[in-house]
């Protein structure tokens, strides 16, 4: 078997910007110091004359994208989740949600495989926070192929649109050839006919991982991937608690707001079936290696396992 | 300024006061305070300075404006509505439902280049309108107008640090020093006085002026218009209630309609001021 390749989505991100600068002449990319983490460095040093940094001032960054925006260019606003949704909540409500200004958002370092820098920095809230802003679109790519695609997209996109990526560097599972990115259509990764895991971000990688292990025991397990938390592909949710009766959600954030809160509030309307959520429960993270403290959490296979046993007991 | 536009421009602020007045006492709620104190630099602005046109609104070369204090959006709306971006008559809509006219600016209103209201937040998206100016090779100008107790909020000085580092010298922000916010004088509720001081710390030209003398207002923008490499902050000198005898200087009348009898007297004293300046 061929080695895997792993790479951190901040780094496709930083890339794609860069690899997007000649073609959008209106593209400036702002930052708040952490340009080096955030990867938005790639594109500062292929375009410097189109960033800039806006100091550790994360509210008064996504002020002036919304006023560059406002001005007919196209801003991608970078720091870490924490900041980005956390801090400048308001501001993307207010100066960028409201006019619905064509503000892109741009967050890594996000949930627990912030990893060492601990639980100021490991942000678990941001989806909660940025599904509640009317008119916001929120991608949370899988791996670097569907973190490249997903850019391209919001950048063709008018609206705001929060990107989520993460410091850690994950497998990429898409085929670069033939991958295609939909807004708002979830990839059904795995078939299955006994209960469907609905994945995002790092934890697609995982709930195909479970799914392979619960096929050995003669359970069959469909996959999910929501690439697009908002908005969500409700049509594909409500379709898979019809045909499998069961899902299990899988995201490394808040069990609270995020994917699995957004999946039991579509299933509640259309077919109410038993919603299983795995995410952080409602904790602060802390510090250790991002891989050991993903498997502290449960974000690993061995939980949606687990977890998935334990859904189709309620079947 | 000669005399007859100077006359021009007090007759023409004397019915954006009335606006104001009309919008707040119809909505039963607003604020007409701190709307009144902005009333004369913005008819300034929108007769005097800005490059706008209503028949025009969304021209990429026109100047901007972002009210940072919004709640004194009646005094910007009563602006508007003089200069034909609606009618004035839709003043009377102001904070009614399915009225255009928010209790704060709404980008979706005619004329207003950006919503606003919540405190602090109008000033960095007036540097990124300049900044964008600046990588368009635009000659256009953003005004940004701000309360002194708005000056409180931290967003403000973020906003002055990146407008100085990237010399936005297409930027004018007028601190509206009318001193007094909702809890009282601004120095006893938590005082961001030396304003002008703070301002030139943070790297800018400040420039001071009476908020309700045309001939002072006049000669602190054409100040600002000789400064290059750096955003200017003008800081005016105003009265909150500026016009209406019982508002004037009273903190009371900062989020408070009139009521009718108050109405009353309000335009009577108005209409008086009008008849004054037309004789």
């Amino acid at each position: 078997m061929a080695d895997v390749i792993k790479k951190a989505t901040r780094d496709s991100y930083g890339e794609t910007l860069r690899d997007l600068g000649e073609e959008y002449k209106d593209l400036v990319v702002l930052d708040a110091d952490l340009a080096a983490a955030t990867k938005t460095g790639i594109f500062k040093n292929a375009y410097p004359e189109r960033f800039f940094d806006c100091g550790i001032a994360e509210a008064n960054m996504m002020g002036v994208a919304a006023g560059l925006a406002a001005c007919g260019k196209i801003p991608f606003a970078s720091t870490f989740a924490m900041f980005a949704a956390g801090r400048a909540f308001e501001i993307v409500r207010n100066s960028i949600g409201y006019p619905h200004l064509n503000v892109k958002i741009g967050a890594t370092h996000a949930g627990i495989s912030v990893g060492e820098d601990g639980a100021t920095h490991q942000c678990n809230e941001d989806i909660a926070l940025m599904r509640t802003i009317p008119g916001m679109t929120i991608i949370n790519p899988c791996d670097d192929v569907e973190a490249r695609a997903a850019v391209r997209t919001a950048i063709e996109f008018n609206g705001p649109v929060y990107m989520r990526f993460g410091r850690l560097a994950v497998p990429v599972i898409n085929d670069r050839e033939t991958y295609k990115f939909e807004l708002g259509k979830g990839v059904t990764m795995k078939d299955g006919k006994d209960v469907t895991i609905v994945a995002t971000g790092l934890m697609v990688n995982e709930a195909l991982e479970a799914s392979k292990a619960l096929e050995k025991e003669g359970i069959s397990a469909r996959v999910v991937n929501i690439h697009t938390i908002k908005p969500l592909d409700k049509e594909l949710i409500c379709k898979c608690a019809k045909e499998t009766g069961i899902i299990v959600t899988a995201e490394e954030h808040s069990v609270i707001g995020g994917l699995g809160s957004a999946v039991a509030e579509a299933v509640t309307e259309c077919c109410p079936v038993p919603v299983v959520k795995i995410g952080v429960n409602d904790v602060y993270g802390y510090s250790g290696p991002a891989v050991e403290l993903l498997k502290k959490f449960g974000l690993c296979a061995e939980n949606i396992i687990e977890k998935t046993k334990y859904a189709l007991t309620l079947k | 300024m000669d005399t007859s536009m100077k006359k021009d421009l007090q007759k023409k602020a004397c019915k954006v006061r009335m606006g104001v007045i009309e919008g707040t006492y119809n909505a039963k709620s607003g604020h007409p305070g701190g709307s009144l104190s902005i009333s004369d630099t913005l008819t300034y602005l929108y007769y005097n300075k800005m490059n706008v046109d209503p028949k025009n609104p969304e021209d990429p070369d026109r100047d901007r404006l972002v009210l940072s204090k919004g709640h004194t959006a009646p005094a910007l709306y009563a602006v508007l509505a003089e200069k034909d971006y609606f009618p004035v008559e839709e003043l009377k809509t102001l904070r009614h439902i399915g009225s255009a006219l928010q209790g704060h600016p709404c980008i979706n209103i005619n004329g207003v280049d950006m919503s606003s209201g919540s405190l602090g937040q109008g000033i960095s998206v007036a540097c990124g309108m300049a900044l964008a100016g600046k990588l368009n090779n635009k000659t256009y100008k953003v005004y940004s107008i701000l309360g002194d107790g708005e000056i409180e909020e931290g967003q403000v000085w973020e906003a002055s640090m990146f407008a100085s580092h990237y010399n936005l010298d297409n930027l004018v922000a007028i601190v509206d020093n009318n001193g007094l916010q909702i809890d009282g004088a601004i120095t006893e509720v938590c005082s961001p006085e030396p304003i002008t001081d703070k301002f030139e710390a943070f790297g800018w030209h400040v420039i001071t002026m009476d908020g309700h003398d045309f001939d002072d207002i006049d000669r602190a923008f054409i100040e600002a218009e000789t400064v290059t490499g750096k955003p200017v902050a003008i800081i005016q000198k105003s009265v909150k209630g500026k016009g209406v005898s019982f508002m004037e200087n009273q903190v009371g009348w900062h989020g408070k309609a009139p009521d009718k009898d108050q109405y009353e007297q309000a335009m009577a004293e108005l209409n008086a001021q009008l008849k004054e300046l037309e004789d």
